[in-house]
């Protein structure tokens, strides 16, 4: 590594840097961000779960989208597999089933960003912890 | 650039490593490869996460799962249904002591939820050896602007603004403290971070050092640019190797980058830093003992004026500041002084480190901003006291500080209500104690201590408190009169009056509020001859309950002085002027029929 030699330097440095700690970052304050989960059981990875949370993360972190991707469990929606539940800040999630790639990227670029819907949206008949 | 989708973040501190948290991450390192998850996953080692409690902590990003207590068996379980399947190990997630549930995350714990971290801001975020993420996360920034953007003084004032005071326990404000220091004319002046942590119980200045190396190194160099300064000395004791090997590893990667040495960041600024070791004596915390043991004298304090700031090492002008405090610079420089006077109290800002230990629910490491109230720090985040007992009182600074007792639960913590209260800031230690504890050997204990420590160079240290801890043995063994009292009480003031450093000058506050809180218990030890606590061992009265007791003899065989009578098959009793309160028939009746009091 070559040597810092002024404040732009560092700057730049820290530029290519932040990108391999964005994931810790976004991990302090998740609340505010878009929280979106993979659901990431064995059904849903043999469907190709792995994939679609791969094209997000990529996406996510291209676009500099305000979200973070975590995987989570089975949420019994098994038929509808890959699953990806969407949550944004202060409302209440939103969950799409059969998300291919292309999907993936619909639903970032139409529902996280622009806040239309896509197609294949499933009805939540579930509450998580936080709601009780 | 990485493309992890997960962190696993291990927590590398000190205590963390004594129960195998190196082992984990060697054993999560293979089983990623096993499972050819090597680039989803990154295995990191950090500083410590401050819940030492439940070590060693393993925490997993981005859904910040808490694990804890786990082993090295673990960590296949974790892979397998955490990494690979994303589900959580839940035998494994903190279990709340209130509601005996498992907690999903961090963000839920009551241990993180009234903390603030401004000090640990990296620690058990970023991995201490590797600059990068320091970097990645603002690091030498403020270096950066002071160097390029910001004269001295403008930096001394906004330090001086900031209202921040030094954390090592006399609460000196820190931008006068430098500005001090800059205004001596030398042609050399040192900067030095005193890192001779000697608190029974404080722990603060190693996890920092050990968390996050390069925020002191980045501080240090600013103060240096403040203050005129090219050399900087860090006072770390020998006892701790991991934090001189982390500090050590960061200084040669700021000089590899530029940002230590000749010409920082093309100012014209040149700072450097070395280390020099303390053997672990509680007085080189004082300045000027401090640094007539790096000059390679004894550790003996001598008297001020002249300060360190115009005669220090060397005989050069030299500003000392702890740990903490310079940990707190940086982000002052970036945040701007207003953010950090706008947390904390009238005339403390900001935030502290405190050490939790005793018995405490959550035993650990916790910043929270000033003005927070004891009853928020021991029952929301130390979780309350252990085995549901009854608070009695909590020990704050050290041998220097008091005791805090109930009626100060809602007193909000701050350096000047402390002292009010009797006791001090100190360095953040904090020991809480219950009903079974016994504050005259409290006393004693802290007594003990300094009486150890003491260096031995003025009398009322060296004397004084030696004639303090044996009216205290008095006390506690049952031969103290109600005089002795009286006499304890003035003999501590004429030591605080006279001592001639911190140490001894503070060395009898233990002993003065405990008298003060606890007066009550002092009388019943000199005038019942009795230790509510039951801790005095000299003080103990052993009985034996007549209806529990089956006569089999056991404790007349153990009792070494035969002062334990009767019959076969019938209850015995014990001659209290013979019994020495060994405890020896207490350990061998197997019918609980011998009572202590």
């Amino acid at each position: 590594m070559n040597k810092i030699k002024s404040l732009d330097d560092l700057r730049r440095i820290k530029q290519d840097l932040a990108g391999g700690m964005n994931i810790r970052e976004k991990s302090n304050s998740p609340e505010s961000l878009v929280q979106i989960r993979v659901a990431m059981a064995t059904c849903g990875i043999a469907s190709g779960a792995r994939n679609v949370m791969n094209t997000l993360i990529e996406k996510i972190e291209k676009d500099k989208i305000p979200a973070i991707v975590t995987q989570g469990g089975c949420m019994g929606y098994c038929y509808a597999e890959p699953t990806v539940e969407v949550k944004k800040p202060g409302e209440d999630p939103v969950v799409f089933s059969f998300v291919n790639e292309k999907v993936a990227i619909d639903i970032l670029e139409k529902y996280v960003l622009k806040g239309e819907l896509i197609d294949g949206i499933l009805p939540v008949n579930y509450r998580t912890i936080e709601q009780k | 650039m990485s493309n992890y989708k997960m962190h696993i973040l291990v927590c590398g501190g000190t205590g963390c490593r004594a129960s195998q948290s190196h082992e984990i991450v060697e054993v999560f390192k293979a089983e990623l490869k096993a499972h050819n998850l090597e680039n989803d996953a990154q295995v990191v080692t950090t500083g410590c996460f401050g819940f030492c409690e439940k070590g060693p902590i393993v925490k997993i990003i981005p859904d910040n799962t808490f694990y804890t207590q786990v082993t090295p068996s673990d960590c296949t379980e974790i892979v397998l249904e955490h990494i690979l399947k994303g589900r959580k190990v839940n035998r494994l997630l903190y279990e709340d002591p209130k509601t005996q549930s498992h907690v999903e995350d961090s963000k839920h714990m009551d241990f993180y939820k009234k903390q603030l971290r401004i000090a640990l801001r990296n620690c058990g975020f970023i991995d201490p050896e590797n600059i990068h993420e320091y970097i990645a996360r603002d690091g030498y920034a403020a270096l950066g602007k002071v160097l390029s953007e910001m004269t001295a003084s403008s930096a001394i004032d906004e330090i001086k603004k900031s209202g921040l005071r030094g954390r090592g326990g006399g609460g000196f404000p820190t931008g006068l403290k430098w500005e001090i220091a800059s205004k001596f004319k030398s042609d050399q002046k040192y900067v030095v971070c005193n890192a001779d942590e000697g608190d029974p119980g404080a722990f603060m200045d190693r996890s920092i050092l050990e968390g996050d190396p390069h925020s002191v190194i980045e501080a240090m160099a600013i103060c240096g640019y403040c203050i005129g300064a090219t050399k900087g000395l860090v006072y770390i004791r020998a006892e701790y190797p991991l934090a001189i090997t982390r500090l050590k590893i960061a200084i040669e990667q700021a000089r590899n980058f530029g940002l230590l040495g000749n010409d920082i960041m093309g100012s014209g600024f040149s700072f450097d830093i070395e280390l020099r070791y303390g053997a672990g004596a509680f007085v080189c915390g004082e300045e000027t003992a401090l640094i007539h043991s790096m000059e390679g004298k004894r550790g003996e304090p001598t008297v001020k004026p002249p300060y360190p700031a115009e005669k220090g090492y060397l005989g050069k002008p030299t500003n000392v500041n702890n740990v903490e405090t310079f940990a707190s610079i940086p982000v002052i420089i970036l945040k701007g002084s207003e953010w950090f006077a706008s947390i904390g109290t009238e005339r403390s800002k900001g935030t502290k480190v405190f050490a939790l230990a005793g018995k405490i629910n959550n035993v650990g490491l916790i910043e929270v901003p000033m003005g927070i109230t004891l009853r928020e720090i021991i029952y929301e985040i130390g979780g309350g006291i252990k085995d549901g007992k009854k608070f009695k009182a909590v020990q704050t600074g050290g041998p220097s500080g008091g005791c805090l007792t109930e009626k100060h639960l809602d007193t909000p913590i701050d350096y000047d209500n402390l002292t009010a209260a009797g006791s001090m800031m100190g360095s953040g230690g904090m020991i809480v104690m219950d009903e079974d504890d016994c504050m005259v050997s409290v006393a004693k204990f802290y007594l003990d201590f300094s009486v150890e420590e003491s260096c031995g160079k003025c009398s009322p240290c060296r004397i004084g408190n030696k004639r303090l801890h044996e009216m205290l043995e008095k006390i506690t063994s049952g031969k103290g009169t109600v005089e002795d009292l009286d006499y304890l009480q003035n003999l501590s003031k004429v030591i605080k009056d006279t001592a001639l450093c911190g140490l001894g000058q503070t060395s009898p506050n233990p002993v003065l509020s405990t008298l003060e809180h606890f007066y009550e218990e002092y009388l019943i030890h000199v005038k019942e001859r009795r230790c509510p606590a039951g801790r005095c061992k000299e003080l103990r009265l052993y009985s034996i309950n007549p209806d529990l007791c089956t006569g089999c003899t056991a404790c007349t065989k153990a009792c070494p002085v035969g002062a334990i009578e009767g019959e076969k098959r019938q209850p015995h009793i014990i001659h209290e002027e013979k019994c020495i309160r060994c405890g020896a028939c207490y350990a061998k009746c197997k019918f609980t029929a011998i009572n202590v009091q």
